[in-house]
Order: C-alpha cells, then sequence, then structure tokens
C-alpha cells in the first residue's frame, strides 16, 4: 500500500538500502571535482583520486597512466559494488538490479555485431565492452550473419530475448540496421521495465516512472535530431519511439515529422519540463543539449533520494555513478591532451 | 578551570594526562630527523596547520608521492613471492638502515629484473601448456577415432537418419543435398581440441545450434588440472571431438571455438602417425620442462633474497610516509627556512621531547637548536591515558565506544573488572568456562612467539 512501506520494507531491502546510500555519500564532492580540475597531469589525478573512495583501485597502476586504465578501474569499482548488492538482493530486487543492466547489454551486442561486420578481433571488442553487460556466450555473437541467426544462436539464452520479437527481419547485418536493432531492442526494454515497475508499486513505481518517462522521453529527441538527413523514413522514427512518457503520444506525433533541430525545439518548447533545457541552448546549437540533458537527469536523480523505501535509489545511484566516471574520463582527457580550458564544457557536477 | 585542573592530585589512568600546547620552530636541514624522533617516542600529537591545502599544493607532495610509488613496488614484490609460493623467512635479516634514495633505486633494479624474468618465462610457459594440452587431446581424442575409423560409414547414416528425426523434412533435406554437393572430402571430417569443463556444456548447445544438428560431439575429461596457456589459470578441461561435414560447418565450427575460448589441435587419423606425433610431443615437453625448471629456480632465488630484506624495507618505506605526512602538518617559512608547527603533549614527556629534539640537532649537524615552548591554548586539550600492555586492551574497548574528554572519569578503571564479569554471566557455563581458560592461557603462554608474527593486532588481547 502506497505510504506504508515504512512497514515492511526493510525486512528484505533495508540492508541494501544502507548500503546504498552509504556509496551515495561517497559520490566526489566539489571540493573534489575543484581540484581535479586544477591537476596538471595524471598522475595528480591519481594521486587526488587515491585519498577517495576509489583509492584501493588506483593504487597498484604503475606510473605512466592512460586515461583508459583510469576509467577501467573505476567502472571496475562500480561492478564489485553491483555485484555485491545483487548477490544480497532477494527477488523483487534482485530483478530489479537486473533489469538495470540490460541497457549495457544491448550496447555490448551492437559493439560486437558491429565490430564483426568491420572485421575487427572477437577478444579486442570483447574488452571493449562494459563490464556489467557481460552474459555467458556473448563471444558467439561474431558467428551470427543476419539477426534471426543472432537470436536463434545467443539472445535466446539471454534476458534480451522477450526484447527481439519486434525487429526480426531476414535482411543481413548492416550499420543502419545496426541501429534501428539497437533502439528498437531499447524501447522494448524501457516499455518492459515501465511495466516491470508498474507491477512492483507503490514509491518505486511513482518515482521510476518519472524516471524512465524522462529517459523516452530524451531518447525520442536523440532518435529525432540523429535521423535527420539520413534516409531513415517517418513511419519508422515513429515506431522507435516509446509508448510512455511525457511526450505520448502528441508530442510524438509531432516529432515524427520534425526536418531540423529549430521545428524540435518548437515541439519541445511547448512542455513546461523541457522548455527549461531548450531555453538554455541558444538557436541553431546542438552541442550543449546533451550537457543540458545530463543536468536535468542528474537533477532528477537526486531528488530520488529524498525518499525512502523504494528501489528507485538502486537505479539512481548507478546512473550518478556512471555520470561520475564520464565526468572522470572528461577531465583526464582534458588533462592528458593539455586543454584544461575545456573542462568545464562537459562535467555535469553531481550534488 | 586550568587552575582546578591543575590543582588536581595526579590520578593515573583515571584521569587523563595533563596536556600542553607546544610550539617547534624547526630549520630545515634538521626537520626530517627530528621528526623521526619524535615519532619514534610517540609523544606528541602534531595540529595540522594546512588543512585548507589540497594534496598536491603541500610542500612535500614529491616525497609522498615517491614513498607511493615505492610501496607500491613492494607490493607488486610481495604478490609475486606469494604467486611463486615462497614462504617468507620467520627470522628476516635485519641489516643497518638503507637511505631512502638508495632504496628506491634498489627497488627500480629489483622491479624492472622481475618484469624481464616474468616476460622471458612466460612465453616459454605458454609453449610448455599449449604442448601439453596437444599431448592430452592426442591421447584423448585418439581414442575416439580408433573407434569411428571402423565406424564412418555407419555414422553417417545414422547422422541422417537423426537430422530427419529432429527437424522439419523441408529444412534439413535441402542442407543434406546442399552440404554433400560442397563438401571438399567424403564422409565426417572432424575438429579436436580442449576447452574449459565449465562452458563445455553451452559450447555442445551453441555448436548444435549453429550446425543445426549436423553434428556429433565427443567428449572425455581431460583427468588432471592444466594451466590455461592464455589465461595462465588452472582449470578443469575436456578434451572434445566434434564430427560435421561440409566447408560452412567447419568454418562456423572454427569461429565458435575461438569465441569460446577451446584450443583446437590437428590429430591425424591414421594410429601410427599419432603415435609418432606422441613420440615428438612427449620429447619436446621434456626439453622444454628443463629450461622452465632452470628459470624458476633463477626467478625464486631472486624472489627469495627480495623476501629477506621486504619486512624491513616496508616498515622504512611507510615510516618515511608517515614522517613526510607529518612534514607536510607543519607550516613552512620559507623567508626563514625553518618549519613551524604546533602540538599537544602530555607534561612529563617534556623532558624526553626536549631530549629528542637535542639528539635530532646534534645528528643532523645543525648550527641551529629547535626552539620548543609552550603555548597557550583556547581549546580543550585531546585526552591522553597511559596505559600498560594489560590495561590497554580495556581501553581499546571502551574506545571503541567514544573517547572520554579531557580530564574525564576514565571508565575503563571500571571495566577491568566488570567487562570480564559480565562475559562471564552471558557465558554461564562450566564447560564454556574451561574451554575459554585453556585458550587463554595457550595465547598468553605463546604470547612472546606470537607477536613477532604479521598478525600482531589480533592477539593483543
Amino acid at each position: 500500500m502506497y505510504g506504508f512501506e515504512a512497514m515492511t520494507f526493510n525486512i528484505h531491502g533495508g540492508y541494501l538500502e544502507a548500503i546504498v546510500r552509504g556509496h551515495r555519500a561517497g559520490l566526489l564532492t566539489p571540493a573534489d571535482y575543484n581540484n581535479l580540475c586544477q591537476c596538471e597531469t595524471l598522475d595528480d589525478i591519481k594521486m587526488h583520486l587515491s585519498a577517495t573512495e576509489y583509492g584501493p583501485y588506483l593504487q597498484n597502476e604503475p606510473s605512466p597512466l592512460h586515461t583508459t586504465t583510469i576509467v577501467e578501474k573505476c567502472t571496475l569499482k562500480l561492478v564489485d559494488e553491483y555485484k555485491h548488492m545483487l548477490c544480497q538482493a532477494t527477488e523483487p530486487l534482485s530483478t530489479f538490479l537486473e533489469y538495470i543492466t540490460y541497457g549495457h547489454m544491448i550496447d555490448n551486442v551492437v559493439l560486437i555485431v558491429t565490430g564483426t561486420l568491420h572485421e575487427r578481433d572477437v577478444q579486442e571488442l570483447l574488452e571493449k565492452c562494459h563490464p556489467l553487460g557481460m552474459f555467458d556466450s556473448i563471444a558467439t555473437l561474431a558467428v551470427a550473419q543476419n539477426m534471426r541467426e543472432l537470436y536463434r544462436l545467443v539472445l535466446v539464452d539471454t534476458p534480451l530475448a522477450p526484447y527481439f520479437s519486434e525487429c526480426i527481419t531476414s535482411e543481413d547485418l548492416d550499420d543502419m540496421n545496426i541501429e534501428i536493432m539497437r533502439n528498437t531492442l531499447y524501447k522494448a526494454y524501457l516499455e518492459d521495465f515501465y511495466k516491470f515497475c508498474q507491477k512492483l508499486g507503490g514509491a518505486t513505481a511513482e518515482i521510476m516512472s518519472d524516471l524512465l518517462a524522462f529517459e523516452a522521453d530524451r531518447r525520442a529527441v536523440n532518435i529525432t535530431i540523429n535521423s535527420i538527413g539520413t534516409e531513415l523514413t517517418r513511419d519508422d522514427r515513429r515506431k522507435l519511439y516509446s509508448n510512455f512518457g511525457l511526450l505520448y503520444p502528441y508530442g510524438h506525433e509531432e516529432l515524427a515529422v520534425c526536418e531540423d533541430i529549430d521545428q524540435v525545439r518548437g515541439t519541445m518548447e511547448k512542455y513546461p519540463p523541457y522548455q527549461s533545457i531548450f531555453s538554455k541552448l541558444s538557436y541553431g546549437e546542438s552541442q550543449m543539449l546533451d550537457k543540458a540533458f545530463y543536468e536535468e537527469e542528474v537533477k532528477r536523480l537526486c531528488l530520488a533520494f529524498e525518499q525512502q523505501f523504494h528501489y528507485g535509489v538502486f537505479f539512481a545511484y548507478m546512473r550518478l555513478r556512471e555520470q561520475e566516471i564520464r565526468n572522470l574520463m572528461w577531465i583526464s582527457e582534458c588533462v592528458a591532451q593539455n586543454q584544461k580550458s575545456r573542462v568545464h564544457d562537459s562535467v555535469v557536477f553531481i550534488f | 578551570m586550568e587552575k582546578f585542573v591543575d590543582n588536581l592530585s595526579p590520578m593515573d589512568l583515571m584521569r587523563s594526562e595533563k596536556m600542553k600546547l607546544v610550539q617547534l620552530i624547526i630549520p630545515v636541514e634538521s626537520a626530517h630527523r627530528a621528526v623521526s624522533y619524535l615519532g619514534e617516542l610517540g609523544l606528541l600529537q602534531f595540529r595540522d596547520l594546512n588543512a585548507e591545502k589540497s594534496p598536491f599544493q603541500r610542500t612535500f607532495v614529491n616525497q609522498v608521492k615517491r614513498c607511493g610509488e615505492m610501496s607500491r613496488k613492494l607490493r607488486f614484490f610481495k604478490d609475486q613471492i606469494i604467486k611463486a609460493g615462497i614462504l617468507s623467512s620467520i627470522h628476516p635479516v635485519v641489516e643497518p638502515d638503507v637511505e631512502l634514495e638508495e632504496l628506491e633505486i634498489q627497488l627500480a633494479e629489483h622491479e624492472h629484473e622481475l618484469i624481464e624474468m616474468n616476460s622471458n618465462s612466460e612465453k616459454l610457459r605458454q609453449t610448455y601448456n599449449e604442448l601439453l594440452e596437444f599431448k592430452i587431446v592426442l591421447i584423448k581424442a585418439g581414442s575416439f577415432l580408433v573407434s569411428s575409423d571402423n565406424h564412418t560409414v555407419a555414422e553417417e547414416r545414422e547422422l541422417s537418419e537423426n537430422v530427419h528425426s529432429n527437424h522439419s523434412y523441408d529444412e534439413a533435406s535441402s542442407l543434406i543435398e546442399q552440404e554433400m554437393g560442397t563438401a571438399d572430402q567424403p564422409g565426417l571430417r572432424f575438429i579436436s581440441g580442449i576447452i574449459c569443463k565449465s562452458k563445455a556444456l553451452r559450447f555442445e548447445r551453441m555448436l548444435f545450434r549453429a550446425t543445426r544438428g549436423n553434428m556429433l560431439f565427443n567428449q572425455a575429461p581431460a583427468g588432471e588440472e592444466i594451466m590455461d596457456p592464455l589465461s595462465a589459470v588452472k582449470a578443469e578441461k575436456t578434451v572434445f571431438v566434434v564430427f560435421f561435414s561440409g566447408e560452412q560447418a567447419r568454418k562456423k565450427i572454427l569461429k565458435i571455438c575461438e569465441a569460446f575460448g577451446a584450443n583446437c589441435y590437428p590429430v591425424p587419423e591414421d594410429f601410427s602417425k599419432q603415435r609418432q606425433i606422441t613420440r615428438e610431443v612427449s620429447s619436446r615437453l621434456s626439453e622444454l620442462e628443463v629450461t622452465l625448471d632452470a628459470g624458476i629456480r633463477h626467478q625464486n632465488k631472486a624472489l627469495t633474497s627480495i623476501g629477506y630484506h621486504l619486512t624491513q624495507w616496508m616498515s622504512m618505506v611507510r615510516r618515511e610516509k608517515a614522517v613526510y605526512d607529518t612534514l607536510n602538518m607543519l607550516n613552512f617559512d620559507v623567508t626563514k627556512k625553518c618549519l613551524v608547527g604546533e602540538g599537544w603533549c602530555p607534561v612529563f614527556a617534556k623532558a624526553k621531547i626536549q631530549d629528542a629534539l637535542q639528539r635530532a640537532t646534534v645528528d643532523s649537524n645543525s648550527q641551529v637548536g629547535i626552539i620548543f615552548h609552550v603555548m597557550d591554548a583556547v581549546e580543550s586539550p585531546p585526552t591522553y591515558f597511559r596505559t600498560n600492555h594489560f590495561t590497554n586492551a580495556y581501553q581499546e574497548i571502551v574506545d571503541a565506544y567514544g573517547v572520554a574528554r579531557y580530564q574525564e572519569a576514565n571508565p575503563a578503571v571500571y571495566t577491568v573488572i566488570t567487562f570480564p564479569f559480565l562475559f562471564a554471566v552471558m557465558f554461564g557455563d562450566w564447560g564454556h568456562g574451561i574451554c575459554l581458560l585453556l585458550g587463554a592461557l595457550v595465547l598468553i603462554a605463546r604470547e612472546s612467539r606470537l607477536s613477532t608474527q604479521a598478525c600482531v593486532q589480533t592477539y593483543h588481547v
């Protein structure tokens, strides 16, 4: 019953909620970001990070550091925390935690299939995959030549199997089809996740539907902007939009017919929550759109922690940590390439 | 308040020792030595005067980085020693202290040497493991092939029967015709190899799906744990042989083998050739073993010599890092070339501290002495209890709940009696009591021996 979660949540979820809130308190603070932005070399970054929670993961790296090493070790920390939480979780929470990683699985599948298309080595591709989205038979994706084989050989065993019914065609895989496949899979995943959260009910349903709706709308806008000028037809574009969210269904109608960014802006400004995002951009500019969306997402994720006794904190924590790793990657790249003036272009502060 | 406190009679463990705020002005050349002697005394708590500065704005940041780098190298050596399975000696060699810079150079040399040795032996080891796997595949797969040779024709018929019963007619029949047409060699071909036991079931399933069931999979466990050539991890492995027909199927099967990390080795069908190749492989294996053994012995010698000094080096580097961390807390006055520090010390220790500072000045041949004088403090001093070996345990238990404020009554005095009493009340029976008593007597009897081992903390009680 909504409003009475305090009576029963802690029986199964109390320990993990405490753990996740502890992790959340360990995210980098503004003082940390301030110091990191002032670093001159990657060694300084490593030294500063060794005073934070990333210390044990970075302390054994020998001195000439690469940005990829830093990012890899920080991701390793996230993966360790996730695995600890997953093995301690009981039923609805363990399924919920697994849902969080399906997005990464989809990304990994697409990465390997694209890489195989361009004749890359399988082991090299496996190293680039995100560790949260790994599953057992992922390496055999390299054998498949079209989508039906892809499904029949490998994906039927994975949790992604139910998302495939809408996008099986007999065509061979090429770049365009792979992108469409990725977006179709992601759409099915978001809708499934949404339904699952609705079934859980209570505070989880409310908070997660808000977060997932934002995600769906953001993807709709990104799909629209990325497909302007390509050969994707309007109907195809409409099929890639999810069936929920603030923009459903009228916003999608309008977005489907947009032909350039200003039209997109015109459509989005009719919705008050997104008006503030688009008002930050001047006309004709789209590079800052990503950063604006990230900032809005971070704001909403932080708000999820204000309420207790729901599963949204786990989702919010994973996303916030990923954003932090993105920040670290950007800062390390700027420092490594001596372009510290551009550091604040893409760093989103999490407070 | 101060007057009242000063006029109290000394109460030993019941109340904190009287503390004073002192200021030290240390010339630069004797700074390091002074701080390390003070550290050995352990009676002065420095205040961090550079609290607003970030870690890399402090004065001695480079030295701290060097210590960090050295401790990383020492951890690497420790890992290597554990991996090589060498037991560290109980009584390490105690040599006179080495200077930090020399130690740094030595450590760099050792690390370089170890990394070189590791890379050399790795290639050899990889070849050795591959040959070992090849030999096992030859032996086990040989037994499959002996039986299969006689039954090739019968199996072909069996295979086509299987196909007809498992799948729909149209798909299967067209597939068979297609493959018969494009096969380079008539009849069954096979691929043999070795794969981790944990992956074997999935591997088989994947092969089944990829070839639509037109294959025969035989496997036999390898019998012993083998080290995988690429990942250098010991695992239980299974030898497998896949029979199939057609070029398409062969390409798919090879790709799947690569994806699962299964190593394929060609096994000749002829029995006598098998025996010949097995003999060749065995002789090469024994040669490689000799070379590898020599390499391992050399590496173990180097690691043992490092191992003698390892504990001493580790404690040295830790001490140096602590000294530089403390030096970072002091205020560096550039104009007068001295370091200013503030700290708390108990009143009874004043003489000892001054003595240590005096020694530091003399040992570093400094012209200027270290200035040490008492200051007035606004805030309340930290608490310090003088405990001995026995009362230290109770003091730690009480401190875990909260440290008493300055000149507050110390609960630890009472816990010396109440804690064992309540513990006993909880247990409440003879049997447990006797067991605990015997355990405690054993620990006390072995106290001296146990305290020299690495796990000193756990046995403190």
